[in-house]
Parts: C-alpha cells; sequence; structure tokens
C-alpha cells in the first residue's frame, strides 16, 4: 500500500474523549498554560454524561452536617468491597465538593436548600444525603457546563475524529492515529502528554444502557500501547432497564422508581425481593411490604423495601425470576409504580410530578401509561468499574506521558460504584489527570512521531475499506454483542466464560476479514469495524479476568463459586498484552491502607 | 400496529445539491422509532448510509431530521405515529450545509455560541466563596437550561432556513441561550447590546415554529424572545415607547395569564424578512 496522506497537528497535551471527564482535563491543563487539543467522536456537548439522571455525590454536608470527606471514603470503600484504590478513594471524598462548587461558579445551576444552598438529596449507599443534581437531568448540566466554559478557554476541538491508535517515542506516550469522521482523512496528533477520556464498554453488550460510543476505545488504545488493565471482570448491570418494545431494550428505568414505592413482581404477582434478602442486609430491610411502604414515604423508624437492596443483588433477583419461567411475557418481571393509588388518592399527579422524565419515556417509546399500568424491566449493562490503571495521585497510567480519567480508568470504584459517584468521579479525576498532563508536557520535550507505526495504524484502520470482500462488521458487532449478554453477563460460570474466550477468538479471526463498503467519507460501517476491534478486545479482557476471579464480590458474581473468598479480597486483576501479543492475566496484591485510612473505615463500621 | 410489516422509508442519499431520495423497504415491528428503522437499513442494505445518534432517548439532541418534511428527533419518532402506507421521507435538516445523507454542517452554531460572552458570576455572597440562591430564581432559568441543542428550532426558523440571514441573526436557540444568561441570578455580564445587533432578535416576528418543534417543550418565543425583546426595546428605544410598554404591561397584567402578548410592532425590525 501507497503512504497515506495526513495532516499533522501539534498539542501540549491531547484529550481523547469531551464528557465530563475529559473537558474538565482539558479546562484544567489549558489554566496551566498549555496548548490543549480534544477529540472527541461526536459533536460537543453529545457525550453520554448527558444521560446521568441521579446527581453529584460530595460531602459539603448542606443537609446533614453529620456528613463529611471521611464517611464518604468509608461509603465508597464500602461499596467496592475494598478493591478501590485508597488513595483514589480518599481524594474523591476531599475534593469532590471543591469541584462541585467550582461547577457552580462556572455556572450551574443544581437545586437549591430552603436557605439558597446546593441542595443534596439521599441515594444508595450513602449514609446522608450526599448528590447535588438538578432534578432528574444533573448530567446535562454538568456536561454543558463544562462545555459553555470550555469554549471560552482557547481549546482546540476536533469534533468527529475517531482515534485508532496511540503512538510512542521509545516507552513513551507520543500522540495519537486518527481520522476525521466527516471525509475519512488522517491526521496525527502530536502530543508529550495525552489524557484517555473515552468512558466505557457497554456497547459490548446487547442490552445496554449505552450511546453507541462506548466501545471501549481508550481501553483498546492503552491496552495495546502497553498499559495495565485493572478489574475488567466487574461491570455493573443496572436491575431496570426497558425490555419492551425491542427497539428500546436497555433504556435506563430510574432507580428514583422504586424510591417512589415502585415494586417488582413476576407473572404469577408475586413480590419476589422478600424471597431472597442477604443476612449482611436482613437487619435493614423491611419486614413486609407495610414497613416498606412507611420508609418510602419518608418515616425514619421504618426500614427500606428490598426493592432498594443493591444493583447487584437486585439484578441477579430478577434473573432467577426470568430464568425459572416466572418472567413478564416478553422476558423481564414488572415494575409497579400504580400500585400506590390504594395508598394515596391523587397518585396519578403524584407520579407524573416525582417522575416526569420516566413518565414520558414510557408514554412516548412504549405506550405505557404507568399511572395506570406496570412496566416491564430487565438487566441492563450500565457502567465498567474496571478500567486502565492509573497512579492514584496523578493519573498516570504505565505508560509515562499517557493519562486516564473517569469510566476509562480503574481504582474510584473497586468491585462496586455508588450511584453519583461516577459524575464527580470524572470532575475530580478530569481535574487531576490534567494538572498532572500540563506539568508532565512542561517538563518534556516535544516526542519523535515514528513513520512505521503511522503506516501500521493507517493500513489496519483501512483494510476492511481495501478488501475485495468479506464479511458485513455488523453482523460480528451483533453476534458479539449477543454471545458476550449470554455468556459473560449478571450470572457467570467458569464453563460458560471458557466458551465466550474461544467465541471471541473466533470473533477476532472473522473480524480480521470483515468488509466495509463505500468510502472514506462518513461511512458507519467503516467505523464500525474500527469499533469493532476495540469491542474484542475488551471482551476478551472481562471474560479472562472474570474467569480468574474464583469468587463472587461486588457486581462479579459466579454461580460456580457464589462466596465471597478472602484471598481474592486480597488483590486486584491485572490484564496485559504480552510479548507474543496474547492477552495475560496478573493477581496484584493490593497494597496495605494507611493507619489513619484504616481508623475510618473501623470507626465507621 | 401490533404486527410486523413491511414499509418503505425515502430517504435522502448525497449533499443537498446532487443527492436524491431512494426507497428502501424493511420491515418494522411493534415500538420501532425512525431511528431504528434507518438503522436497520444501514446494517441490511446501505452499510454507509451516514446519520448521527447517541443517545437513542431523546437526550443528546443528535437525531435530528426532517420526516415526513417536519423537524424531529429520529429517535423519539415512533413508527405508530406515522402512515405506514405511504412512504416515510427522512432528510437531512435544510438549513444548513449539508455534509451527506442525513447528516449537516451544524458548526455554525457553535461559531455563533463562542462570540456570547461566556457567564460571569457576582461576587460570592458567603465568604467561603458560594452563593445563596433562591429555588425559585433556579427554576425560572431551568427550562432554557433543558436545551439539547438539537437545532430543530433554527432549522424551522424561515429567518434561517428561507431568508439565510445566518450572519446576521443568531437563530432561536441561541436566544434560549442568551435568556438563561440573562436570567441567570448570579450573571452579571452585559450582553444586551449584541442581542440586539450582533444576534439581529429584531429579525424575528414572533411566528413561534421554532416553539412548535422543540422536542423539549421549551417556550421559546414566549419565555425566552419575547422578554428578550422587551428589555432590548427598554434599554435602547425612546422614552415614549417605555412609557407605552409600562402602561401596557399594567394593562396585561390584569388579565389572568401575565405572558406578554406578541407584538412584533414594538420593535422596529430591521429590514427583511
Ligand atoms: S418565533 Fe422568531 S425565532 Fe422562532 S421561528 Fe418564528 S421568527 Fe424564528
Ligand atoms: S431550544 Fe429546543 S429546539 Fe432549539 S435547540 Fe434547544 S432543544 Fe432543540
Ligand atoms: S439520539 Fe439522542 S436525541 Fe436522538
Amino acid at each position: 500500500m501507497s503512504a497515506v496522506e495526513y495532516r499533522t497537528v501539534e498539542h501540549d497535551v491531547l484529550v481523547i474523549g469531551a464528557g465530563g471527564a475529559g473537558l474538565r482535563a482539558a479546562i484544567e491543563a489549558s489554566g496551566r498554560g498549555t496548548s490543549v487539543g480534544v477529540v472527541c467522536k461526536s459533536l460537543l456537548g453529545k457525550a453520554h454524561t448527558v444521560m446521568a439522571e441521579g446527581g453529584l455525590a460530595a460531602a459539603m454536608a448542606n443537609v446533614d452536617d453529620r456528613d463529611s470527606w471521611r464517611v464518604h471514603f468509608a461509603d465508597t470503600m464500602r461499596g467496592g468491597q475494598y478493591l478501590n484504590n485508597w488513595t483514589m478513594a480518599r481524594l474523591h471524598a476531599q475534593q469532590a465538593p471543591d469541584r462541585v462548587r467550582e461547577l457552580e461558579a462556572w455556572g450551574a445551576l443544581f437545586d437549591r436548600t430552603r436557605d439558597g444552598r446546593i441542595l443534596q438529596r439521599n441515594f444508595g449507599g450513602h449514609k446522608y444525603p450526599r448528590l447535588a443534581h438538578v432534578g432528574d437531568r444533573t448530567g446535562l448540566e454538568m456536561i454543558r457546563t463544562l462545555q459553555d466554559h470550555g469554549i471560552h478557554q482557547g481549546i482546540t476541538f476536533h469534533m468527529e475524529c475517531t482515534v485508532v491508535e496511540l503512538l510512542k517515542d521509545g516507552g513513551r506516550i507520543a500522540g495519537a492515529v486518527g481520522y476525521d469522521r466527516e471525509r475519512g482523512r488522517f491526521i496525527v496528533w502530536r502530543a508529550p502528554a495525552v489524557i484517555l477520556a473515552t468512558g466505557g464498554i457497554g456497547r459490548a453488550y446487547a442490552i445496554t444502557s449505552n450511546s453507541w460510543e462506548y466501545t471501549g476505545d481508550g481501553h483498546a488504545l492503552a491496552y495495546r500501547a502497553g498499559a495495565d488493565l485493572k478489574d475488567m471482570e466487574f461491570v455493573q448491570f443496572h436491575p431496570t432497564g426497558m425490555v419492551w418494545p425491542p427497539s428500546v431494550r436497555g433504556i435506563l428505568v430510574t432507580e428514583g422508581v422504586r424510591g417512589e414505592g415502585g415494586v417488582l413482581r413476576n407473572r404469577e404477582g408475586r413480590r419476589f425481593m422478600f424471597d431472597d434478602i442477604p443476612d449482611l442486609y436482613r437487619n435493614q430491610t423491611a419486614s413486609d411490604p407495610e414497613e416498606g411502604w412507611r420508609y418510602v414515604t419518608g418515616d425514619r423508624n421504618a426500614n427500606r423495601p428490598p426493592e432498594l437492596l443493591t444493583r447487584d443483588h437486585v439484578a441477579r433477583c430478577i434473573v432467577r425470576e426470568i430464568r425459572e419461567g416466572r418472567g413478564s411475557p416478553h422476558g423481564g418481571v414488572f415494575l409497579d409504580i400504580a400500585w400506590i393509588r390504594e395508598k394515596i388518592p391523587d397518585a396519578a399527579e403524584h407520579i407524573r410530578k416525582k417522575l416526569p422524565s420516566m413518565y414520558h419515556q414510557f408514554k412516548e417509546l412504549a405506550g405505557v401509561d404507568i399511572t395506570k399500568e406496570p412496566m416491564e424491566v430487565g438487566p441492563t449493562t450500565h457502567y465498567v468499574m474496571g478500567g486502565v490503571d492509573v497512579d492514584g495521585e496523578t493519573q498516570m497510567t504505565s505508560v509515562p506521558g499517557l493519562f486516564a480519567a473517569g469510566e476509562v480508568a480503574a481504582g474510584l470504584h473497586g468491585a462496586n460504584r455508588l450511584g453519583g459517584n461516577s459524575l464527580s468521579d470524572l470532575l475530580v479525576f478530569g481535574k487531576l489527570a490534567g494538572e498532572h498532563a500540563a506539568a508532565w508536557a512542561k517538563a518534556h520535550a516535544s516526542p519523535a512521531i515514528d513513520q512505521g507505526q503511522v503506516d501500521a495504524a493507517h493500513a489496519t484502520a483501512l483494510a476492511p475499506l481495501e478488501r475485495q470482500s468479506g464479511e458485513n462488521p455488523y453482523t460480528i458487532q451483533h453476534d458479539l454483542q449477543a454471545m458476550m449478554q449470554d455468556k459473560v453477563g449478571i450470572v457467570r460460570t467458569e464453563r460458560e466464560m471458557t466458551q465466550a474466550i474461544d467465541a471471541i477468538a473466533t470473533l477476532t479471526a472473522r473480524s480480521a476479514r470483515a468488509k466495509a463498503d463505500g468510502h472514506r467519507e462518513y461511512n458507519p460501517g467503516w467505523h464500525t469495524a474500527q469499533d469493532l476491534r476495540n469491542l474484542l478486545t475488551v471482551s476478551e479482557a472481562v471474560a479472562r479476568a472474570a474467569l480468574d476471579r474464583r469468587e463472587s464480590r461486588g457486581a462479579h458474581f459466579r454461580e460456580d463459586c457464589p462466596e465471597k473468598d478472602a484471598g481474592h479480597g486480597k488483590h486486584n486483576t491485572i490484564v496485559r498484552q504480552g510479548a507474543d501479543g496474547s492477552m495475560h492475566i496478573e493477581r496484584r496484591p493490593i497494597p496495605p491502607m494507611p493507619e489513619d485510612l484504616a481508623d475510618i473505615i473501623r470507626e465507621m463500621a | 400496529m401490533t404486527e410486523a410489516r413491511d414499509a418503505t422509508f425515502r430517504i435522502w442519499r448525497g449533499d443537498h445539491a446532487t443527492g436524491a431520495f431512494r426507497d428502501y423497504r424493511t420491515r418494522v415491528t411493534h415500538g420501532m422509532v425512525v431511528l431504528d428503522a434507518v438503522h436497520q437499513v444501514q446494517s441490511e442494505s446501505a452499510p454507509d448510509l451516514a446519520c448521527r445518534w447517541n443517545c437513542k432517548a431523546g437526550k443528546c439532541g443528535s437525531c435530528s431530521a426532517e420526516i415526513n418534511g417536519r423537524p424531529r428527533l429520529m429517535c423519539m419518532t415512533r413508527l405508530e405515529t406515522l402512515d405506514l402506507d405511504q412512504p416515510v421521507t427522512v432528510e437531512p435538516l435544510r438549513a444548513f450545509p449539508s455534509i451527506r445523507d442525513l447528516v449537516t454542517d451544524v458548526s455554525w452554531n457553535f461559531r455563533v455560541k463562542a462570540k456570547i460572552p461566556p457567564f460571569r458570576p457576582r461576587t460570592p455572597d458567603a465568604p467561603d466563596g458560594t452563593w445563596r440562591i433562591d429555588q425559585a430564581d433556579v427554576e425560572r432559568v431551568q427550562e432554557f437550561r433543558k436545551c439539547i441543542e438539537c437545532f430543530l428550532c433554527q432549522d424551522v426558523c424561515h429567518v434561517l432556513r428561507d431568508h439565510h440571514k445566518h450572519d446576521e441573526f443568531a437563530g432561536p436557540r441561541h436566544f434560549v441561550y442568551q435568556a438563561a444568561l440573562d436570567m441567570h441570578p448570579l450573571d452579571v455580564e452585559e450582553r444586551l447590546r449584541q442581542v440586539k445587533d450582533e444576534n439581529g432578535i429584531g429579525y424575528c416576528n414572533i411566528t413561534r415554529c421554532c416553539t412548535k418543534v422543540c422536542p423539549e417543550h421549551i417556550a421559546i418565543t414566549d419565555n425566552a424572545i419575547i422578554p428578550l425583546k422587551e428589555r432590548v426595546v427598554d434599554e435602547f428605544y425612546d422614552p415614549l415607547t417605555r412609557l407605552f410598554r409600562i402602561f401596557r404591561a399594567k394593562r396585561k397584567s390584569d388579565r389572568m395569564d401575565g405572558r406578554p402578548e406578541p407584538d412584533a410592532s414594538a420593535l422596529p425590525p430591521k429590514g427583511a424578512p
């Protein structure tokens, strides 16, 4: 193949991804006097962050003055089952309040307390009301604030561009190769520091709440550049996604429905969540429906209904009902909020007021009036706790000059993430990554670009267009998603995961022969071929890490090893590319926690 | 529609100048939206069919198109609401240059916004650097902050669509943005002259077409544009007009609904349209 034309763009700091983490990182790096470029696959302001509903967790203690960073730290560690990077959990809890206040100084308008301060709401796993929010569209408020602030900070935005490979200069990072999606023209970004802020991997599964952009790009780019991935077995499945009609399968049904009194029933009408309450939570769970109702209507002496147990537990109970033949007609279970009309007179009005976007979502997309009839729901792939391994203080990966922040990075959430901790994650670690990337860029000379790496990246990217014939990349992606859903989903076994690893090998071979029709201009078939390569890598990482962890912990549930294992509780799972190009798994011991942090955990236990 | 059936989608291929409609038949089932049909066509028979989308839940504003001639979000338009015995036409936004198929170049919007001075807060209210704001003041602005930047309002506004005043008129989306800043309880920046001169609010003759297509149901004309127009008049036009307005406002406040009445004549338009 003859050399492909490309242009070269120079930056001190290159940020890949323009969601909350990417924008916050770019603003920080730019504010520290470096030239910053942001590359994103979509238009500015469209990133998946807009979908976040709940809020931003930050121990500001505006609503309950018993809250502090120490409590938030302990909550986060407990939620993550102590696999978290404790430095990150500490920094996150300490710095989140400042990040929220700073957002307000940039124009965000949060809901208020009576005395005019930022209001905070309760959320699963947080001991005190902690989530700053804007109704049920906090993510949109956050992304728009960062966008509208960011466009005045001298940052260059490269919208609708796909990065296909990272470049290296010896051991350190040198930039990235990609193309603009509009015309298919190649670009080399040369930069001494690169920040990955590409989000998650949800598109590896058939049923997901994630947007098309979530194809594990940052995970796969980092892996191919030699960085370590960590804790990839931990994928969070949200218990309630829409299941019907088929075209909306996976779209999120907020936890708020259950918070307002919504109950889960099987096809026999049984409230099955009462049938399996883990011992650990028994004395915090309502003993009957009546007590559950009292809890959701604000009785402080009542315990929460079992529908509000942890996400992973609720998701597994739903799967059990479906597998044992007690599911709803379209393969879910029933989530019923309409029943509260037995309890309150103006129930329909109440529901519309408390859950406006859910009311409209079901009305407009499913033709279901949730004030009158139950919804059908089932688990949906929502978030990946695992990601690129970073230094807790600086966010730098094991590749010098390469940083990662937000969902693509591992560490903060351990084995399971608390709701509300993801938006604050984006801000806290976006800022730290921007700060340290800027410092790194100032301390290091511009790297050299190796033409051989550039040519190789072009060849790989263009191969699907240049083949004379081959399989449609959509078909392969579709098969991968169905397989992952089936074999590496919520309930896992050794046998199925071994089958999954074999299946991935077959799919990888098929993808090497995929053919995209048409030309380079705005060609979704060609783009899918690029995404597919990354999806295959992250799918394999999830399957191999899940196979190696022979226990059940947090979001990872092994039917063949249903208990927690103390030995496995002492290590993280590292995934790395070996010299021969194959994937290696390593168990890395978690360093002992310093005494002051250990004291906090003991004190809050 | 309870049974699966075949339907024809007449989709624009190519750019505005040289493109043409092409018909695609595909099988549609209960609950599908137009975006699903487009994706299905993509994976069955037109893998290079270009379209934008992200969230598939009406929250990102990427999938704007003209469906049977009406500007809408593809992901929120259910097939059940369309007559499937006729071909469903799907074409790109016409107020912006086309790139290919359903994708248009909306970068003009980003350039217009970048010229609007950013949010500038008053000095903090409390020694710890924070502010005290009333929930009521927050709610007043939240309507505007719901905007998902789908640009459907820009597409439908005749000042842009038919008269191509892109150099002199910022369009309804940016009046919503200006209104959000103007009514932000903390903001102290002065942008009213810009609203009048650079953004050309005088070109708007309150047809309310933008309000009708807004998927977020923002009352663009009544709650954003008209109050801005009134502020412009108060600020820049003669005291007589001012007096007249005060009188009018009083008269209106006697009525039940306190909403200002559309009154294009209150503002001398800057020529066409
Ligand atoms: S009301 Fe004004 S801005 Fe809206 S469409 Fe009509 S002329 Fe355009
Ligand atoms: S104001 Fe409404 S129609 Fe206009 S861009 Fe915003 S959401 Fe879209
Ligand atoms: S895809 Fe996000 S609004 Fe349609």
